[in-house]
């Protein structure tokens, strides 16, 4: 669905490239993570999935991306759009402020494009439903907690329904709830494979539980790239500014401490934690037993 | 310098009660997360605090002023407050002079601006950056200049809102660098905070606050081990605590160093001393 061949990207002015021989493949369907230090290229990545980078953002582009079978770089945004949608980190940047309620706003790509009457409304109500805003339909956009404005700016790009999804740290303004609502959107989404997404996130311990694979980006280059409970544990990001959850880290003071065999493998889940530890204990009392 | 927040209520004028009958007294040198869900009333508890609002019933009190009858400016030589959004404090044409903003109106000699704002800049890691204009530096460092002025003006108490907001990895481990260098000054500092995981790490004691009340205030592993008082304010315990509930170990751990502590005590009291899983404790 994604194909991304030796992508190199420098911004107008800029010392160094923010991408540097990018190669990447998604299928569709997958639920990508994208993690990194601040200033590591993420949203750059993101902007060059979604035809920002060049159209927006001017600078020396080397390489080629396609999604959907679509050259993006020679594709115009307006033909793009209806393929791939992106969903900022700032709500408020999203929501168009020209409508007065969240149905509104989620029609207002499709009354962009001429979508029939009828086929719109029964578009909107779907996808209403689907982000759990179905009964905040008659609201202002202004009046929703962030967590519900994230998912209005979603809604608004599901609508339209975009084959990729790209989400540029869709939680970082946002609270616990509000976190967690829209990951459980992400959650159900995923779940009928129907839409491939790429999300670039801070919050590991989210990452760990729902993408399919985590790739790791420091400098503009991808330095790992792996299922969660790869990526997430493995111990040379650290100096690429990358963290880990405190699974992980338990996991490897445990370790280091000689209570934990050397090459077991690192939980990243609260669940993996729990099954690392209980057969630590459960280890322990096996030899009392013997 | 104490804080004694007593018997406080304050409505918004647009109708919402935030605060209902908070009484909250705040030693010098603690450090004080207060945790909640959004609308609780932390923000509004903490702008009682500088002063940005005044209590409608009961008082506040910083030392011996009464924040009724101080400026914000005046209550600014005792408290500082960086904002979780660092663009509603920022407006000078570089780092240099936004640092030295508040030192400078403090009357801070120039010797002493000077010496306060090198060490503040040095303190976030950018001392190379003075001269820079603050929006020529991604967001993420803005949150470091707004501390920096904040930090600069040397309060005897700290008020850090959200400071992790938009921080990755380094930026979070330079934070908990600084959080531990107030607290070693013996500095007050006190965080709002949803990052319940860096609260646990970091500060002593943790208030949690929940529909404009507070609902529990402690010790750090004592509140955190409740977990129904959290769930009642729709907290999330952070993961070592659910990890060592999920595991039936006693208590919240705030480190991963105290966790695999109990740990390694709960393996040492099933294990014979004898067989291979003993450890050096």
């Amino acid at each position: 669905m994604i194909h991304i061949e030796n992508l190199t990207y420098t911004y107008p002015r800029a010392p160094r490239p923010a991408l540097d021989h990018i190669s990447l493949d998604i299928p569709q369907g997958q639920f990508c993570a994208v993690i990194g230090a601040n200033g590591a290229g993420k949203t750059t990545l993101c902007y060059a999935l979604t035809g920002f980078i060049p159209n927006f953002y001017r600078g020396k582009l080397e390489g080629r991306v396609q999604v959907a079978g679509r050259d993006v770089l020679t594709t115009p945004l307006s033909e793009l759009a209806g393929e791939i949608g992106l969903v900022f980190d700032n709500p408020f940047n999203q929501i168009t402020g020209a409508r007065f309620s969240v149905r509104e706003e989620v029609a207002f790509g499709l009354e962009n494009l001429g979508v029939p009457r009828e086929e719109m409304l029964a578009r909107v109500e779907e996808v209403l439903a689907r982000t759990g805003l179905a009964e905040l339909a008659e609201r202002s956009p202004f009046t929703l907690s962030g967590g519900q404005q994230q998912r209005l700016a979603i809604a608004s790009v599901l609508v339209m329904r975009p084959q990729v999804l790209v989400l540029d740290e869709p939680t970082s303004q946002l609270d616990p709830v509000g976190t967690k609502e829209v990951f459980s959107v992400l959650r159900d989404l995923a779940a009928t494979r129907e839409t491939t997404i790429v999300l670039t996130e801070h919050k590991l311990e989210w990452v760990a539980v729902f993408a399919d694979r985590v790739i790791a980006l420091a400098e503009g280059r991808i330095v790992a790239d792996g299922p969660p409970h790869q990526v997430l544990a493995a111990p040379d990001l650290e100096r690429y500014g990358i963290g880990q959850t405190r699974y992980t880290q338990a996991a490897r003071h445990a370790q280091a401490r000689g209570l934990a065999a050397p090459d077991k493998p690192l939980p990243v889940t609260l669940e993996q934690a729990v099954a690392f530890f209980t057969s630590l204990m459960s280890v322990a009392e096996g030899d009392v037993m013997r | 310098m104490n804080i004694r927040v007593d018997a406080v209520s304050f409505r918004y004028p647009s109708g919402v009660l935030a605060l209902r009958d908070v009484t909250l007294h705040i030693a010098q040198g603690e450090s004080v997360a207060i945790i909640g869900e959004n609308g609780a009333g932390k923000t509004t508890l903490a702008k009682h605090l500088n002063g940005l609002l005044k209590p409608e019933r009961g008082s506040v009190h910083i030392g011996d002023w009464d924040t009724r009858e101080h400026t914000v400016a005046q209550l600014a030589r005792r408290v500082g407050y960086a904002f979780q959004n660092p663009d509603d404090q920022l407006f000078e044409d570089n780092v240099w002079e936004e640092v030295a903003f508040g030192p400078r109106n403090l009357g801070q000699s120039e010797a002493e601006v000077q010496a306060h704002v090198t060490a503040a800049l040095e303190q976030v890691g950018l001392e190379g950056m003075a001269q820079l204009h603050p929006y020529d530096l991604p967001a993420s460092q803005r949150k470091f200049v707004a501390l920096a002025a904040v930090l600069a003006m040397r309060t005897p108490i700290v008020i850090l809102d959200e400071p992790t907001t938009g921080q990755d990895a380094r930026g979070l481990a330079r934070l908990a660098a600084i959080v531990e260098a107030l607290k070693a000054e013996g500095r007050t500092v006190i965080t709002i905070s949803h990052d319940i995981d860096f609260c646990a790490e970091h500060f002593e004691r943790v208030v949690v606050m929940a529909g404009g009340m507070i609902l529990a205030d402690g010790p750090t592993s004592a509140v955190l081990a409740q977990s129904e008082v959290l769930a009642r304010a729709d907290v999330e315990p952070p993961q070592l605590s659910r990890l060592a509930l999920a595991l039936g170990l006693p208590g919240a751990p705030r480190t991963v160093e105290a966790f695999v502590a109990a740990l390694a005590e709960r393996a040492m009291s099933t294990v014979n001393r004898d067989t291979r899983m003993t450890f050096d404790v």
